[in-house]
């Protein structure tokens, strides 16, 4: 009997190993990203006729709940895209598993990726990783600018001023074209944090990331910097159109002379965009400042908990084609974003293009914060920065106050 | 219903009686069940999540006591939000009543068109909320808004509504009075036509003005449409959430919480930072408060009034 159960068992065990395995796989919608990944999943399952790739996806808005909310009800996907901000929350509910470093050596890791990818590495292991990398920087309209009479985009921010400022038209609290398409809750409080910051000669938090930094003279000088362009220079003014993505809208509608956005914007402002426009990178302090700053970020992909025997194997499988060089060339032209490897960001014919070159040389000395509450360390700057813009706060005292505020989350999550 | 006797045997007539009420009780079940299951069940749990520091990405959910709720005590949001909404709530709905009972009255007086006039003040209450919201946040909008081209054409000065915090409550709440009006029309409406017309006769013959009449007749006997609308008026600014959601989609609550509620400030919690226990605790002071203005409400503003 016991032999019998024991062949039983064993014939199973057989038939599950040949048995076709189908795995899911989670992201938010976005319509460039679904398509890439269908098209992706198509090679996958030609290269490997056992495994089955589910796509499913959730609105933008709805997607860090709908993925937090699995986690208690142990659903959910095998392997899920997730902003690498987040990883934190999610490696310490034990939700990602440690991606085995047989397939993917910690070592090799650290040389091969763009450094921001280093916020992914937690108590020495890699849970997730990327596909692609975004860095931010400056998208202006060359027809703006050509009707101001500037012939090139802003190197130093005094320029930066200056260009806007003969771009302007109109007066506050009715303009009609911004310099600059100045939004604190679109990517203005990262280039605040990340790059004013540093660029003033502060650093923004400590090396483990536990304890702000920033409440400093370089932080509330970065401050009075970032509010000066509304206030002070009068170059725009947030909101100016209504919506989710007010500055990316009105510049797009060719109302705005310059914005800040990062990569991910470039596929939508070049659907949509109906002038002549271009990128550059972030400006510096002075013309000879060495510190040049940017604040990088990106989406990665992990594998869950939920993973276990045939599914972690096949799982493990997808994650390397995913984060594989044919992967992340594909990705950069049907996506648009920059590869998470070196030594494909290196490509000279990308560093040379006029859209991706200024992101992609902004990579080496991109930082990426590690967020452990990214909704409440983000209210911690709007909410300062808004003090400075409508009630006259003075910025070393909104500086103060954010820095409080985002210690106190910090400290909350730590603290246990 | 009727019960043929030839299809139905001869019973007593108290069995037949029986058989309809447990007809009844088993109707009036299932719903009930589902109430107990979707609703009562949800906020017994909510009252017992309320004592845990339940994060929903944590491992362990440790019991906590009343810990959330001293929390709450010291929250300067949660104090800003429990002001809002009571802003909301007092300026709101009597806004509403008001302008619903003027609306309703006028149209009582006039006869041609008058159903164009209706459908056109409750258009409103059947658009769908985030349209409207998104539609006016570009008519309050600083830069492109009619409503401040309006302004400028009047000589005054441009205003910045929603991206102002002293002005963000008034013009979000601008926003919900001007939704709900067609349905307080409505009820003003069915009010009125339930007055009898004789009252007014013999207040005309007798001489009484046409103030007299309406202090004296008509708003005493609207009141049990006066306590319903209060009541379910307050019960839905209490609640209020898709307009402030909306209106400032990208600092929700904002600019500085001048707009957040309650219940806005539950979801944030809630669904973005995922403190369940911390959000079943506002939960449960909300449904307190809810519960508590409900009764006083009742208690004290229905009056029976006959003539």
């Amino acid at each position: 009997m016991k032999k019998l159960l024991t062949l039983a068992l064993g014939l199973s065990i057989a038939s599950a190993a040949a048995a076709p395995v189908t795995i899911t796989y989670w992201q938010y919608d976005y319509a460039s990203k679904v398509t890439a990944i269908n098209e992706l999943i198509k090679k996958f399952e030609a290269a490997n006729p056992d495994i089955t790739v589910k796509q499913e996806n959730f609105p933008y808005d709805a997607y860090s709940q709908k993925v937090a909310s699995s986690v208690p009800a142990g659903q959910g996907p095998d392997v899920v895209n997730l902003y690498y901000g987040w990883l934190p929350q999610y490696v310490d509910a034990g939700y990602l598993q440690p991606l085995p470093t047989k397939d993917f050596p910690t070592v090799l890791t650290d040389a091969t990726y763009a450094p921001m990818v280093k916020t992914a590495k937690m108590n020495g292991k890699y849970y997730a990783l990327p596909t692609a990398v975004r860095t931010l920087a400056v998208f202006y309209n060359k027809d703006l600018f050509k009707a101001a009479g500037i012939k090139t985009p802003p190197k130093t921010w005094d320029e930066f001023i200056a260009d806007a400022g003969k771009i302007v038209q109109g007066a506050p609290p009715r303009y009609t074209t911004l310099g600059f398409g100045i939004q604190p809750d679109g990517q203005d409080y990262h280039v605040l944090r990340e790059v004013l910051v540093r660029q003033f000669g502060g650093q923004p938090y400590s090396k483990d990331g536990k304890t702000v930094t920033y409440n400093s003279d370089a932080g509330a000088k970065a401050m009075a910097f970032y509010t000066d362009l509304q206030t002070k220079y009068k170059l725009g003014v947030p909101n100016f159109f209504p919506g989710n993505n007010s500055y990316r809208d009105a510049f797009i509608a060719g109302k705005v002379g310059m914005i800040i956005d990062g990569s991910f914007a470039v596929g939508t402002i070049k659907s949509g965009a109906k002038f002549d426009w271009g990128v550059a990178q972030l400006p510096v302090l002075t013309s000879n400042a060495k510190e040049k700053d940017n604040f990088g970020s990106y989406w990665v992909n992990g594998i869950t908990k939920n993973a276990k025997g045939d599914k972690l194997a096949a799982s493990v499988k997808f994650m390397k084609f995913l984060t594989s060089a044919e992967t992340q060339r594909y990705w950069l032209q049907n996506v648009g974003e920059i590869p998470a490897s070196r030594k494909l960001a290196a490509d000279p014919a990308l560093r040379k293009d006029p859209v991706f070159g200024p992101f992609v040389a902004s990579l080496p000395y991109a930082s990426s914060t590690v967020f452990v509450d990214e909704a409440g360390q983000r209210k911690a700057w709007v909410d300062a920065i808004n003090t400075v813009l409508l009630q006259g706060n003075s910025p070393a005292n909104a500086v103060k106050a954010a820095a409080t505020s985002e210690q106190k989350v910090l400290d909350d999550y730590y603290k246990k | 219903m009727t019960a043929s006797p030839a299809s139905v045997p001869l019973r007593r007539p108290g069995s037949l009686k029986r058989r309809q009420t447990i007809t009844a009780y088993t109707f009036l079940l299932l719903p009930l069940l589902f109430f107990l299951i979707v609703r009562f069940l949800p906020t017994l749990v909510a009252l017992r999540l309320s004592l845990y520091d339940w994060n929903i990405l944590k491992e362990v959910q440790p019991y906590v006591g009343g810990k959330n709720y001293s929390r709450l005590v010291q929250d300067a949001i949660f104090g800003k939000a429990l002001v809002n909404t009571a802003l909301y709530t007092l300026i709101g709905v009597p806004a509403q009543i008001v302008l619903g009972l003027g609306v309703a009255l006028l149209l009582g007086k006039i006869r041609a068109l008058q159903g164009l006039f209706r459908a056109l003040y409750f258009a409103p209450y059947v658009t769908p909320i985030v349209a409207a919201a998104w539609v006016w946040q570009w008519l309050f909008s600083p830069q492109f808004g009619p409503v401040n081209t309006f302004l400028i054409w009047l000589h005054l000065p441009p205003q910045p509504f929603l991206t102002s915090p002293g002005q963000a409550l008034a013009t979000t709440t601008a926003l919900v009075v001007w939704q709900n009006l067609g349905f307080q029309v409505v009820l003003f409406l069915a009010g009125l036509s339930a007055i009898p017309r004789t009252f007014y006769e013999a207040a005309e013959i007798d001489g009484a003005s046409g103030s007299a009449a309406f202090w004296k007749i008509t708003l005493p006997l609207l009141n049990p449409t006066i306590v319903f609308s209060v009541v379910t008026g307050t019960i839905s600014y209490l609640q209020l959430f898709t307009q402030v959601v909306n209106l400032n989609f990208t600092d929700q609550g904002g600019p500085l919480g001048s707009t957040m509620t309650v219940a806005l400030y539950i979801y944030q919690m809630a669904f973005g930072r995922f403190q369940m226990g911390y959000a079943s605790a506002i939960t449960v002071v909300l449904f307190v408060i809810i519960l508590v203005i409900t009764l006083l409400q009742l208690r004290f503003l229905t009056r029976r009034v006959d003539y």
